[in-house]
This record gives structure tokens, C-alpha cells and sequence, in this order.
């Protein structure tokens, strides 16, 4: 044994929501775990938990309302989609041990099992997503009885219009109304994150209450935008409640947003809490076999770098926006392992000239092929290696964003994946 | 707060038809280079587009302002047309031009003889050049190939063809011409060989609108085919489709041209923070539905990376096409060798008096085409006032500016108003730059949309092509007033397709990255794909 080596039992690559998820998930099962990669992704998930947000894949893009009914028409319309090897169940109880972590770190999600919810945007759109974060819980209720309303916005916060959403969705909602206030006290206005730490603030958050009394005409519920606090963000909301005495919920805006923020620093909370230990905005440079079947991963990049024993490797290191993959002129490679990508088979085929087009692109299914227990496989068709995993959206045949079930993907096929490497070192040693 | 703005427009009432003395059709270069010229005159003009300013060739080329060297081999007549109106526009448009100068450069295997012959040809053209030793060439412009083995160096400069368009009509505007966006011509109506009236809609809103012209040009450039064939007239157009790519960061100072007979990739042209790398030539059957392709993006940046090796490397961040609109008969000698001179048609010979068409021609000469349109126009209504764009400069307007690459940051940081927040941060343009453009946008047609005020600014067109800036100008467009109802929604899925028509061509490396990014912040995140289809669950 060499001195400076970490030794475990699986290295998680990547720290999106597949490999955070993953590492949880390891740890939690009694893995020593590491997690190496930038956890920044997270935030862009806009703190919504998705998990299949269209009716069918090939029927245009209906949203989805009964997510569970339409998982059923997805796995006929898409049997290679990784939803498709996974029984329900196991999807559902990725869902409830993921939540039920985050809620013992102090971050609550709400959701109705059977059905997905609708939550209004700061575009005036209206989000489909499974789970959302308790501070849009009257996001979701509002949207759907439509009682009188108020939207605010904060002068100068940018991309945030209340007036827009009023405009876009007043026409179906008779009882909906927008002001816009001056957060006087406050310093930074411009983004989501200096504003919510503002709110924070006593003093700033009563300013808040009183420029809002004075708004309001008799409305039941007023809608903000998603920078109510940071750390303490239920209490911020639970005060605001209190104070006016009435229900109050955030809209989520462009990420990278509160939400999201929030989960990230949650899931970061929970590396610490369950022992895992993490290598976060570090990247991996090199992965090499070491004798038995385990692996050596060199951590990166400043030097020296850090070398990682693992008995086995979790590939989430996401698609192009994760650098999981990378796209040349001439085709689509997989950076770590230079494993191969099913791909379309040249350029002109990635993309359709509609860019929302009803079938999504075909490049948003590149990705890793694996075995049913989530191995990636090697140019003959078996295995790679015996004890390396893949999970997350560097799946192939996974088009995430069309169907909106991203987080769902990655937590389910990480949990997946983590059960099958328990389950081989449990038939090695067993 | 939200400060009203001035949505009230000087826009015509649908009940009565328009009168006016000239009805200019197209508003490209040529168009409203003829609205200028035709209100310093004194006469009265509609200028009608069916889209937007430079939305055709006008608008899809590279900005460069020839110095007639292009030419010197095909048609002398063009080289020396575009040497005299080059010096022209560099003395009365300066605030539209960066003369920076261009070389001519070949290399290892290039025609040996056209390298001989080029400067001959150069002197009997006029157009001043001068022998550049290759080392020297290679200094000024450090990304140059080392396998140069000629250069010269000619008079050739940027120019912002948007700026150009958008000043031109500034000035009509200001002396009363009126500008019809999103309009398009449906029916003439010709009686005793005149056409009596123009039947009109606007394309967003279906209103139909009718003009009654002394005079109607077609200047709809590679559409005027098919304007002249709604009087009855049959013109013979060519359709030659050029692709052009636009990179990230500036890559050299001056403009590089192949030094060899015109062929694909062989221009590439500065302006402010970008360059422009073009271009093929495609015969194509129409001039519409023209979109760059992968397979021509691939022979633009390896033709292109012979004379400028870093191209082969460096981020693009959009791709784009037009058609130029050339007259002339069928020949063999291929697209590039028919007359870029233009064709002024005066149809009463065909039988319709008071109809003119003006097509072919370039962006270099589109103020003598437009000086001999007015010529015609004017004399066949008996004025005498003679042309004053070859003397008067183009004035400069406050609300034109914003086109210009690395503009916006300047006048930003100089004004120093930390309320002006910023909405676009690649380019740097804050909500004054929107408000100045939707204020000037609202006296020229009912609607004012994010396309619109994306093609006259830079927003969308930094590394993130709008996927941030769209969202923060829709809101302020909001704000302010100018955006009303549910209509934001259909606006920015329009601006991102109009933009993405730019960028799937070039999405590998980086710009991949970012279009993940883009579609993870509107299909995944925001879900504007399904917004079209939740008309039920209401």
C-alpha cells in the first residue's frame, strides 16, 4: 500500500445529480465512497425534481399529468430508454430515499405520488415536473384553482417581469394581478443570489412585508420570485406567511437559480453528514486497471495529483455540458474511458433545422450503451469491465430535456447502478 | 415602476388607401438606400418589406466593402464601380465603415499565372494596390499560413450593412418616408398599362393595406422575379446560394482575400469583436427556405484554414446564408463569373409604365444603384432635384448604433448609470440600447417583437445566442410596456429558432456545450415546447 493513496470501495465520477445522487446512495449502503467532479451543475437543475414530463415521446409535446401512465407509453415507444430497466418500484424508491435524505439535511420537497404537478415560471410558462421544493408548493395549488393573486417583482432584479407572467397566463386567470416593489435597504438587486441573501436580512425582509401590505387588494396568495433566503430559506418563507397572513410562494427564474442552489448545498451537507468523501471541482485525469479488478484514478488537475483505489467506478460524468462526452467535428467520443458512443451516424444527422422539434434531436440520445446491470459496453458488445458502472445522462437513448426527466434519469438509473455494484460485490464475496 | 413607453405609432389608419408618390418594394440596401435618396429629393415614398430590414442578401453577406481587386479579373466594369463607390462611402458613411484595409494572399499551389497577372489587371482596373513581401504580410497579420508565397495589399474595408440599412431609412423616415414591416405585396392592379394600386398585408396581423403609387420599384432583390411576375413580367434570375461563417474573437485586422480566381472560402472579413469566413456559391431554385448546411460548413473552415490556418480551431458562433440576386442569362462560366453589375429595368417597354425594377448589383455599389433608380424615378415624374447622396453624408443616429460588435460595452461603461442594468452580458447591451431600438421600432409598424430588436443590437449573438439575454429583454420589453398579453412566449420560441437556423450547423466543441445548456434552459427547465399544446388542461 502506498502511501498518499485513498482507498474505497467505489469512486463516483462525476457530481451532477446522477453522481451526488450515486455517492448517497453508496454511502448509504455502507460503501466507502469518494465523489470526484463539480458539483456547479446542480444548481441548473433549477431545484424542480422531474421525472417524465410528456404524455409519449412521439405524440408532439403533450405534458405529462399522471407521469406513471406515460412511463408505460414511453417504455413501448422507447425500449432502450434506461427508464426501461428499471422496474417502477425501484424508480419510486430512488424518489423516497432521495427525498427523505435531503429532508434529514433540512430541505423538504413536496409531491402527489400518482401525479405530476404544474407550476408557473418566471416566463409565464407552466413547468410539468414530479417534485418541487416546499417553497412552491402554492406555486402548484395556485396554478391549479387560480384564486386571487398577487405577482411582485423586485426593481432591477434581471430577467424577473411580473407583469409578464400576469400578461402571459391573466387571460385564464381572472383574479391574477402584478406590482413591482423597491426593495429599498437592499444593495444588490440585479441577481437571484446577492437579493436572497439580502432576504436574509430582518431589516430587508421587513421593508418586503410592507411594500407588500400596501400592494395587496383582498389577494390569498402572492407569488415572488425564487430568492427567498439561502440556508434559512423555509424560515424566511414561514415568516413572510406569518407576517401578512397569507400564503407566499416562489416562481422559479433562469437558473443558475435559489433552488437549485439550495439542493446543491444540501446534497453537499449530506456528503459530509454520511462520510463520503469528496474530491469536488477536481477532475479526473487518467483511470488505469490495478491487479485484482479494481481501479486507479488519477485526480487532477493541479499535481501532484491525488491517486484513487476503488474496487469499482460509477461513470456519471454527464453529457457535453458535464464533459462527460465531447463532440469533435467528426464524431462524439467519451472522455474518461474512450468507450463507444452510440451516435448518430454523421454530423448532419444531430440536429433537425426545427429546434423544438416533437422528436427531440437525435444527438440527445448519444451516449453509453450498457448491459442491463447499467455496465457500459465495450466495441464486441459484453461488459467493458466488469466493475465499472455508468448512470445519469450520459446514458444513450435518453433525451432528457425533450422528455423532461432529467433528475428522474439520474436518480433512478444511479440507484440502479449502485444496487448492481452491491449486488456483484455481494456474488464475489458472498 | 415601470415608465410607459411610447407605443403610440405614426402608422397609417387601415381604412383608406395610402398615397404616395413612389412605392419602393424591399427593404434591403438598395430599397432604403432608394428611400433616401428619393426623400432628399423631396418626393414622397413607402417603403414596404415582407419581413425586415436586410432581411435577404443585404443582410447575409460579408460586410465587405470592395475595393473592385475581386473583380479585377470577371468584370472590370464592377471593379472600378466598387473603387469609386468604395472611396465615396468611406468619406460620406464613416461611422458604417472600419477601413481597415485588406491583403491579398496566396498559397503554396495557387495559380501561378492569376498571382503574375493580378497586379496588371489591378492597374488597368485604377484600383491601388501594392507588393507586399510575404515576411511583412505575415507580421501585420499574424495568422496568415506560413506557405504564403504572395501578397498584396488593396483598399478593401469592413462594412456594417445593418448600421447602413438602418441609417439610410433613419433619414427617409425623418423626411417623411413611411416604412411597412412584415409587409408584403400580394396583387398590382394595372389598368391603361399602370399600375393603379398596390394590394398589400402585413404578415403578422393579416391587415390588408392599399397603396396608390405614381411610380412602384421593385427592389426586392432575389425576390423581384416574383414581384415583377404579379405585374405580368417575366425576369430572368439567377439564385446563387453564399454561406458565410461568423467566429467568436476577431481573428485579423485587416481583410484576407484568396488570391486566386473567386472561389469557395476565400474572403475573410473583420468587424469590431468577430470575423466573417466566406463564402460557396450554390445555384439554388428559389431564393427562399435557404439555410446553411453541415456539409458547407466543412468545406468553408477547410478551404478557409488553408490561407488562415486557425480557423481550423477557432469557435464559431453562427452560421448563415443568402442568395445573391443575379440577372443575366444562362452561360457556362459559373455563378461567380456573371456580371455583379446591376440591371435597372424600366418596364415601360414591357408595357407598364410606371413600374421600374432594380436587382443584381452588390452591397459595395447599392448607392449608385440607388442614384440611378431616383434618376429614372425622378424624371418620369418631371423633378429636376439631383442626386445628394454622393455629396451630403449619412447622418448618425443614437438608436442604428447598436449593431456594432463591441460597441455596446463602451458606451456602457462610459455612461456609468449603475441602474442601466444589462441585459445582454456577452455584448454587453443594457436596457437603454432596448429602449432606444423599440421606441425607434414603434414608429414603424404595429408590432415590435424580440427578433426585431435582436437584429437591430447584438443581442443573441454572443457565445450564448440568446439563451439568457432573450429571457431578460422579453421581461423588460414587458416592463416597459412594449409586450402585452401572452404573446412573449410564441416571440422567444421564434428569436431561438431564428437563431438556432444559425447554429446547428457549427454545434461540436464549445457551442455544443452551450446549446445543451440553451435547450436545458428552455425545453427542460422552462418548457416553452409544450406551451403551444396546453390549451386543454385550462
Amino acid at each position: 500500500m502506498e502511501a498518499g493513496r485513498i482507498h474505497c470501495d467505489l469512486l463516483v465520477i462525476g457530481a451532477g445529480m446522477a453522481g451526488a445522487s450515486a455517492a448517497l446512495f453508496a454511502a448509504k449502503r455502507g460503501l466507502k465512497t469518494v465523489l470526484v467532479g463539480s458539483t456547479a451543475g446542480l444548481q441548473f437543475a433549477g431545484g424542480m425534481l422531474d421525472l417524465l414530463g410528456v404524455q409519449a415521446p412521439n405524440t408532439a409535446n403533450i405534458p405529462a399529468l399522471r407521469p406513471w401512465e406515460a412511463m408505460a407509453a414511453l417504455i413501448q415507444e422507447q425500449p432502450l430508454h434506461p427508464y426501461a430497466r428499471i422496474p417502477l418500484q425501484e424508480i419510486r424508491r430512488a424518489f423516497v430515499e432521495f427525498t427523505e435524505l435531503l429532508a434529514s439535511a433540512g430541505l423538504s420537497y413536496y409531491c402527489e405520488p400518482e401525479n405530476n404537478l404544474q407550476i408557473i415560471t418566471s416566463l409565464g410558462t407552466r413547468k410539468t415536473t414530479y417534485l418541487v421544493p416546499k417553497s412552491m408548493q402554492s406555486n402548484a395549488a395556485a396554478l391549479a384553482q387560480k384564486p386571487p393573486c398577487l405577482l411582485v417583482d423586485f426593481e432591477g432584479l434581471k430577467g424577473f417581469s411580473a407583469r409578464q407572467i400576469s400578461a402571459t397566463l391573466g387571460k385564464h386567470w381572472p383574479g391574477l394581478r402584478h406590482a413591482s416593489i423597491s426593495l429599498n435597504g437592499a444593495v444588490h438587486k440585479s441577481y437571484p443570489q446577492p437579493l436572497a441573501w439580502e432576504l436574509e436580512n430582518q431589516a430587508v425582509r421587513a421593508v418586503l412585508v410592507k411594500a407588500l401590505r400596501k400592494q395587496l387588494q383582498g389577494e390569498e396568495v402572492i407569488g415572488l420570485p425564487a430568492v427567498l433566503g439561502l440556508a434559512s430559506a423555509g424560515q424566511v418563507q414561514a415568516e413572510l406567511e406569518k407576517e401578512l397572513g397569507l400564503k407566499v410562494f416562489e416562481i422559479p427564474m433562469l437558473p443558475p437559480s435559489m433552488p437549485g442552489l439550495r439542493l446543491k448545498e444540501t446534497m453537499e451537507k449530506l456528503f459530509v453528514n454520511l462520510g463520503i468523501q469528496t474530491l469536488l471541482q477536481r477532475q479526473v485525469q487518467k483511470v488505469a486497471r490495478s491487479e485484482g479488478d479494481g481501479f486507479t484514478a488519477y485526480i487532477g488537475p493541479d499535481e501532484p495529483l491525488t491517486m484513487v483505489r476503488a474496487r469499482g467506478i460509477l461513470l456519471a460524468s454527464g453529457r457535453f455540458f458535464g464533459k462527460g462526452l465531447h463532440a469533435t467535428r467528426k464524431g462524439i467520443l467519451e472522455t474518461i474511458f474512450n468507450l463507444p458512443v452510440y451516435q448518430p451516424e454523421n454530423r448532419a444527422l444531430w440536429h433537425h433545422e426545427d429546434l423544438l422539434h416533437s422528436q427531440g434531436h437525435p444527438i440527445n440520445r448519444a451516449g453509453l450503451e450498457t448491459d442491463e446491470n447499467f455496465r457500459p459496453l465495450n466495441s464486441d458488445g459484453n461488459a467493458a469491465f466488469p466493475n465499472l458502472f455508468a448512470a445519469g445522462t450520459i446514458l444513450a437513448h435518453n433525451d432528457w430535456m425533450h422528455l423532461k426527466c432529467g433528475s428522474g434519469l439520474s436518480l433512478a438509473t444511479a440507484y440502479a447502478a449502485v444496487n448492481a455494484f452491491v449486488q456483484t460485490r455481494s456474488n464475489a464475496f458472498g | 415602476m415601470n415608465p410607459q413607453h411610447p407605443t403610440a405609432l405614426s402608422y397609417p389608419s387601415a381604412t383608406g388607401p395610402i398615397r404616395t408618390q413612389v412605392l419602393i418594394i424591399g427593404g434591403g440596401a438598395t430599397g432604403t438606400g432608394l428611400a433616401r435618396d428619393l426623400a432628399l429629393r423631396g418626393l414622397h415614398c413607402v417603403l414596404a418589406e415582407k419581413e425586415d430590414i436586410n432581411a435577404g442578401a443585404s443582410g447575409a453577406n460579408h460586410g465587405l466593402l470592395h475595393s473592385g481587386a475581386r473583380y479585377v479579373a470577371s468584370d472590370m466594369d464592377a471593379a472600378k464601380e466598387c473603387r469609386e463607390e468604395g472611396e465615396l462611402l468611406k468619406r460620406l458613411a464613416p461611422h458604417c465603415i472600419e477601413a481597415n484595409g485588406g491583403l491579398f494572399v496566396a498559397v503554396k499551389g495557387d495559380d501561378e499565372n492569376y498571382i503574375a497577372d493580378f497586379p496588371h489587371m489591378c492597374a488597368d482596373c485604377g484600383i491601388p494596390f501594392e507588393e507586399l513581401d510575404v515576411k511583412l504580410a505575415r507580421m501585420l497579420e499574424p495568422a496568415l499560413s506560413p506557405n504564403l508565397i504572395a501578397a498584396y495589399r488593396v483598399a478593401d474595408a469592413s462594412i456594417d450593412p445593418f448600421r447602413l440599412s438602418f441609417e439610410n431609412l433613419a433619414q427617409a423616415q425623418q423626411l417623411g418616408t413611411l416604412f411597412l414591416k412584415d409587409t408584403a405585396v400580394v396583387a398590382f392592379e394595372i389598368r391603361n398599362k399602370r399600375i393603379e394600386t398596390v394590394r398589400l398585408q402585413n404578415r403578422q396581423t393579416g391587415e390588408e393595406i392599399t397603396v396608390i403609387a405614381d411610380q412602384v420599384v421593385n427592389a426586392a432583390g432575389a425576390w423581384a422575379g416574383y414581384i415583377a411576375a404579379m405585374a405580368g413580367l417575366e425576369l430572368h434570375m439567377i439564385y446563387s446560394k453564399g454561406t458565410l461563417l461568423v467566429t467568436q474573437n476577431r481573428l485579423t485586422r485587416r481583410v484576407i482575400n484568396r488570391l486566386r480566381p473567386a472561389t469557395d472560402a476565400d474572403i475573410l472579413v473583420p468587424g469590431g469583436t468577430v470575423s466573417i469566413l466566406g463564402t460557396t456559391s450554390v445555384r439554388v431554385p428559389s431564393p427562399d427556405g435557404i439555410r446553411p448546411t453541415v456539409a458547407e460548413v466543412d468545406l468553408i473552415i477547410d478551404q478557409g484554414a488553408a490561407m488562415v490556418p486557425v480557423l481550423e480551431s477557432t469557435r464559431f458562433i453562427r452560421a448563415y446564408a443568402g442568395v445573391r440576386p443575379l440577372f443575366g442569362s444562362q452561360h457556362d462560366g459559373g455563378d461567380r463569373s456573371v456580371s455583379r453589375g446591376f440591371a435597372l429595368l424600366d418596364h415601360a417597354s414591357n408595357g407598364v409604365d410606371n413600374f421600374i425594377t432594380i436587382t443584381g448589383g452588390k452591397l459595395t455599389t447599392f448607392r449608385l444603384m440607388a442614384e440611378k433608380t431616383a434618376d429614372l424615378v425622378a424624371r418620369r415624374l418631371g423633378i429636376s432635384a439631383p442626386c445628394l447622396t454622393d455629396k451630403q453624408p449619412l447622418p448618425k443616429t443614437e438608436f442604428s448604433q447598436w449593431t456594432e460588435p463591441g460597441l455596446a460595452p463602451k458606451l456602457w461603461l462610459r455612461r456609468h448609470d449603475p441602474n442601466d442594468n444589462l441585459l445582454c452580458e456577452c455584448d454587453m447591451v443594457p436596457k437603454s440600447a432596448v429602449e432606444s431600438i423599440t421606441a425607434q421600432l414603434s414608429r414603424s409598424g404595429r408590432q415590435t417583437d424580440l427578433t426585431a430588436v435582436a437584429l437591430r443590437s447584438r443581442i443573441g449573438k454572443g457565445p450564448c445566442q440568446g439563451s439568457y439575454c432573450s429571457v431578460r429583454v422579453a421581461a423588460h420589453m414587458y416592463d416597459i410596456g412594449v409586450l402585452q398579453g401572452p404573446q412573449g412566449i410564441p416571440q422567444l420560441r421564434d428569436f431561438l429558432q431564428e437563431r438556432w437556423l444559425g447554429q446547428h450547423p457549427l454545434l461540436w466543441d464549445l457551442p455544443l456545450v452551450q446549446s445543451d445548456l440553451m435547450q436545458a434552459l428552455h425545453c427542460a427547465f422552462f418548457n416553452i415546447d409544450q406551451e403551444q399544446n396546453q390549451e386543454e388542461p385550462w
